[in-house]
């Protein structure tokens, strides 16, 4: 068995190389997390494992053995959202929401390393993550604001 | 459909046992970013992976020598943010920032990046250029290659299927300025269009050395031995860059394919070069 955290609770999986992404998904029930490409180039199914950002499509379920994984359920407390989330429903920094959770785990990873990013290193930090409505000024402004604790 | 097979090795001896079975069905994977797209698009061949992600041996960066000892399991944010590597390599850490986002950072190794030889792998000629070795072990011991007899065909490699890379070891550069250029369609998640790194020793306005490695212009990534021996000893001056723009344009193999066409890869890798004699050669 592959044991690990998940939004703080402790989980058992049947050891395989499946993606974690199907795991979180079709086990565990954590449809927070997207597919999108489904090959590790839009960013839509991002979880953090540890404080690094990933793309759960391409980790396999072994490799998670031992580690906390964070995946968009596990940002609010509750149906308390984070101040980051907040950020995105009061910018406008979603539209079809698809690409929306793999963008707050982005950000989650960038603000716990840095917690006053540059407007560059915020799309640096994203720039793996793909919005197909091309919302991303919102975004940016959403992860800077939610940065700086500002009202929008 | 049943579940892939995960294979964990506990330590690096546990592994080479493992690939001494000789069991074509098991292939090794580290951080995923390759391998798991090839299971995700129904390619992968093989009914088991090899997990080797947690082996504490292939791990880290040391000061041997001049040499630079590094581990192959890296991954490309572990390389961006190891304070040797950022002192002693800073065309690696370039190549390394421009992989794939961050999420592929996290994950991909330097180790993963050899063994899957791409020729678009973006720190190949990186490695090329800095004359690296690659430090293999199996169950019959240790060997070394130079990066230069690694990349034996396209996507094939010198590794034998019962060894493991476990590290990469570069010589310091001393007094040597390191180059490196990728062209993408864009920033991040891009393959390359052309890369370029090279290694530059310049003495009294004179080339004294100059090695140059290149991505996606080869169905491997190769060094340019033509071009390198017509600058070596060779005065800096804006006539030269011309020169040296031609050479590469000429010495290069590449195709047209769904990122780029050959003429578009000879044109910009040659002024790459170009340019960079010319910054040379102003400073």
């Amino acid at each position: 068995m592959t044991g690990f955290v998940v939004n703080g609770r402790r989980v058992e999986v049947e050891t395989s190389a499946r993606p974690l992404l199907d795991v979180l998904r079709l086990d565990l029930g954590l449809t927070g997390t997207k597919e999108g490409c489904g090959e590790g180039e839009c960013g839509a199914c991002s979880v953090l494992i540890g404080d690094r950002v990933v793309n759960s499509c391409l980790v396999p379920l072994c490799q998670v053995e031992g580690e906390e994984v964070t995946t968009v359920e596990g940002l609010s407390s509750g149906r308390e959202l984070s101040s980051l989330q907040r950020a995105f429903v009061e910018r406008g920094a979603a539209q079809c929401g698809i690409c929306t959770p793999g963008f707050l785990l982005a950000a989650e990873s960038l603000l716990r390393r840095n917690g006053a990013p540059t407007l560059e290193e915020v799309r640096v930090a994203l720039a793996g993550n793909l919005c197909r409505c091309t919302g991303y000024v919102k975004i940016y402004e959403a992860v800077l604001g939610a940065s700086r604790g500002e009202a929008p | 459909m049943t579940a892939l097979r995960a294979v964990v090795a506990r330590d690096l001896g546990d592994a080479v046992e493992t690939l001494a079975t000789g069991d074509p069905d098991v292939r090794v994977v580290a951080g995923g970013t390759d391998v798991m797209v090839a299971v995700q698009a129904g390619t992968f061949r093989g009914r088991a992976l090899l997990d080797i992600w947690r082996l504490p041996e292939p791990r880290g960066v040391r000061l041997e020598g001049g040499v630079l000892a590094i581990g192959a399991l890296e991954s490309y944010t572990d390389l961006q943010r190891d304070p040797l590597v950022r002192a002693h390599l800073p065309s690696l850490v370039a190549a390394a920032a421009t992989i794939g986002g961050v999420q592929i950072q996290n994950r991909g190794t330097l180790g993963g990046n050899l063994a899957n030889a791409s020729p678009a792998g973006d720190t190949l000629p990186v490695l090329l250029a800095l004359d690296a070795e690659v430090e293999c072990v199996s169950r019959s011991g240790t060997r070394r290659l130079s990066v230069h007899d690694f990349f034996v065909g396209y996507r094939r490699t010198a590794l034998r299927p019962d060894e493991l890379l476990v590290r990469i070891l570069v010589p310091i550069p001393a007094g040597e300025r390191l180059l490196f250029r990728k062209v993408g369609t864009r920033a991040a998640n891009a393959i390359s269009k052309v890369v370029l790194a090279a290694c530059v020793r310049v003495r009294d306005g004179a080339l004294e050395s100059i090695r140059i490695g290149a991505g996606s212009l080869a169905p491997t990534p190769i060094r340019l031995p033509r071009t390198e021996a017509l600058l070596r000893g060779r005065r800096l001056d804006p006539a030269l860059a011309d020169e040296a723009g031609l050479s590469v344009a000429a010495e290069v193999r590449p195709i047209d394919d769904v990122r780029s066409t050959a003429a578009y890869r000879r044109r910009a890798a040659g002024n790459i070069l170009r340019r960079w004699l010319l910054e040379l050669a102003a400073a």
